[in-house]
């Protein structure tokens, strides 16, 4: 039991501390990167909960693909370090981070006070169960196979979206 | 395998859209003349689902393990938004040729968008809440920027990814602390534990962070400061879709994720919330579209303030008001995408016949765009006989009957206010002498066919509101 808990401090570390860091680099390939290190610290955190299928799923689609991308487009681009829009604007900053300091810590006390998972069963084969690539397809093919289908709609809409606004043609 | 058939039958209109997003994605690859098919085919789909909806009101029930409910109230709503969509596919057709962006994806992300808010509409699970959010905004998202060569488009369609990106963020981690608490994505069985949930502070949280991603997309007060320039640099044809069906199928969610609040089962926690979103957006929008002169700009800020009579009826919480807010959705829908529709009609290219001074003289001009402007412009300022003082007269009374006398007054104090812009558009258009070199108006039959539609639709719902609101009020629970 204390092992889980040590591994769970380590991932939320990394997690916390690499997304904020991705979020204040003025670099774009350096943020990705950072992205990346997150990405991996919540694929931990699934494999803690039991998601096995999820944990892989992030860490091959998000980890892997997707951000591979992200980072040929950054580098295609060639973008230079971003202007710091927000460099001339001291007090808008000084109030984003007191506004959403306040709400993190509202958010944060709510959730300790709370605590949710203290009605949640801890039955851990279940759990596990819950997690197999078995399980999470049949939910998916039964109980939840509207969503599923309106997902596809939703990638088809994407992809159409995204050749309207890159398609070379004008006229 | 009867059962599979019964199934599909019961969401057929939903069936039906999507059929039409498949067959216009093969039309427009398969077809030179594509460009001439497609609008009369979507407006053929949005019309017989449209059709098909009204006729089958009574047959009621859940599909698909509770993930959508059909008929009643969510097919009027289906319903308003086909028809939407065909009267503004109507008004598109010559809009789009004047901007050069004349792409047969235009009616698929059409259709598309229309899917996602009927999603939205029948959800009774926070999944297909989501789904459907997302399939309408990301259509909207690309609609917005339709017009690739205008820069103000381009700014337009890239604000309201990246603000709508962050709304949706909102909703779901509200949706993540609902479901910590709740144990469950099924609005159903949320609904009927809102009275013991809502005694829990973190299920308040997560709807409060649920509420305010929705806020966003109703365009209230807090969360307005995309509107006015998305529907400015939008196509002005998509600013009118955005402007009701986006914001009809918001309410929907809002109104199916409030369910336990408007039998009385569940005490309304959000009132304050929604009497301050209400109170300020009224009075905000009412007041600042005053300076505007800018005419899609105008019906932006008068879009902020419809939002806020409609949540007064949130406010309320009673029967009576989600009869309200569905009667005024219907009627806003119509007198909105008409306004739109003549603002489409009269804009020239690149951005020019925008401005009120450009009204002036139009009386003469097009005799007959400027009389349904003018009932358009009356309609919504709320004078009787048209659809827009039956909308705001039952939201009121539902809040009078809530005792919240206070907001209706406001709400009438800011329809006096908002009478002053309105009308300022007729008096342009009638008693301004017309400048010379005033810009000619095409004329354009489909959208006028569209305008007129509406016209009709705004009036007849005026003359007898009892129709629709009895019809309303016999599928509430």
């Amino acid at each position: 039991m204390p092992f889980e808990i040590i591994l769970f401090v380590f991932f939320a570390l990394i997690a916390a501390v690499s997304s904020v860091v991705m979020v204040t680099r003025p670099n774009p390939v350096m943020s990705a990167i950072f992205l990346v290190i997150n990405f991996f610290a919540l694929a931990g955190l699934y494999l803690l909960l039991h998601a096995q299928f999820i944990s892989v799923v992030q860490v091959i689609v998000y980890a892997g693909a997707i951000m591979v991308l992200f980072l040929f487009v950054l580098m295609l681009l060639n973008s230079k370090s971003e202007q710091k829009l927000l460099s001339g604007q001291k007090k808008i900053k000084v109030f984003a981070i007191v506004l959403a300091a306040f709400v993190f810590i509202q958010i944060a006390y709510l959730i300790f006070f709370s605590s949710p998972s203290r009605s949640l069963s801890p039955d851990v084969a279940a759990s596990i169960k819950a997690g197999t690539v078995e399980e999470i397809g049949r939910q998916l093919y039964t109980g939840y196979i509207l969503p599923f289908e309106a997902a596809g709609f939703l990638l088809l809409a994407a992809t159409i979206g995204a050749l309207v606004l890159a398609k070379k043609k004008f006229n | 395998m009867q059962n599979h058939f019964q199934e599909i039958y019961n969401v057929l209109p939903l069936v039906l859209v999507a059929c039409g997003v498949f067959l216009s994605v093969v039309i427009e690859i398969g077809s030179v003349k594509s460009e001439k098919i497609l609008p009369w085919f979507s407006v053929l789909v949005f019309l017989g689902t449209s059709l098909f909806s009204v006729f089958n009101l009574n047959n009621c029930g859940t599909a698909y393990n509770n993930m959508l409910s059909y008929g009643g109230n969510v097919f009027i709503f289906y319903s308003l938004f086909n028809l939407a969509a065909a009267l503004t596919v109507l008004s598109s057709m010559e809009y789009i040729k004047k901007y050069g962006s004349y792409f047969g994806e235009y009616y698929i992300l059409l259709l598309s968008s229309v899917l996602g808010m009927m999603l939205m509409a029948g959800a009774r699970d926070l999944f297909m809440v989501f789904i459907g959010l997302e399939l309408m905004s990301i259509c909207f998202y690309v609609l917005a920027g339709i017009n690739r060569k205008k820069q103000n488009a381009n700014e337009a369609s890239l604000k309201y990814f990246l603000l709508g990106s962050f709304a949706t963020g909102f909703v779901v981690y509200g949706i993540a602390l609902i479901f910590g608490t709740a144990h469950t994505t099924s609005l159903e069985v949320i609904v009927s534990n809102f009275g013991s949930l809502s005694h829990n502070l973190l299920f308040v949280t997560g709807m409060l962070l649920f509420l305010v991603g929705f806020s966003f997309k109703i365009a209230a007060f807090p969360f307005h400061m995309w509107v006015p320039d998305v529907y400015q640099g939008s196509a002005t044809t998509v600013s009118g879709l955005m402007s009701t069906g986006g914001k009809a199928a918001a309410f929907s969610v809002l109104l199916i994720a409030l369910g336990a609040v408007f039998p009385g089962n569940a005490a309304n926690v959000f009132r304050p919330y929604f009497a301050a979103i209400a109170a300020f957006s009224m009075l905000y929008g009412s007041i600042v579209a005053i300076s505007q002169n800018n005419l899609k700009r105008m019906l932006a800020y008068s879009s902020i303030a419809h939002a806020g009579y409609m949540a007064i009826g949130l406010a309320a919480g009673n029967r009576e008001s989600v009869a309200g807010i569905m009667f005024y959705l219907v009627a806003y829908t119509f007198m909105n995408l008409g306004a739109f529709g003549i603002i489409a009609m009269v804009e020239g290219a690149d951005d020019t016949n925008l401005e009120l001074k450009d009204y002036i003289g139009l009386s003469q001009r097009h005799p007959l765009l400027s009389a349904l402007m003018a009932l358009f412009m009356f309609s919504l300022s709320g004078l009787p006989p048209f659809a827009g003082f039956f909308g705001k007269y039952y939201v009121f009374i539902s809040a009078i009957k809530a005792d919240l006398t206070w907001l209706a007054i406001l709400g009438v104090v800011s329809s006096v206010i908002s009478v002053y812009f309105y009308l300022r558009v007729i008096v342009y258009m009638y008693f301004k002498e017309p400048e010379p070199e005033a810009l000619p108006v095409h004329n354009n039959a489909n959208g006028v066919l569209a305008v007129v539609i509406s016209a009709i639709l705004v009036v007849m719902f005026g003359i007898f509101p009892g129709t629709l609101i009895n019809l309303i009020t016999s599928y509430l629970r």
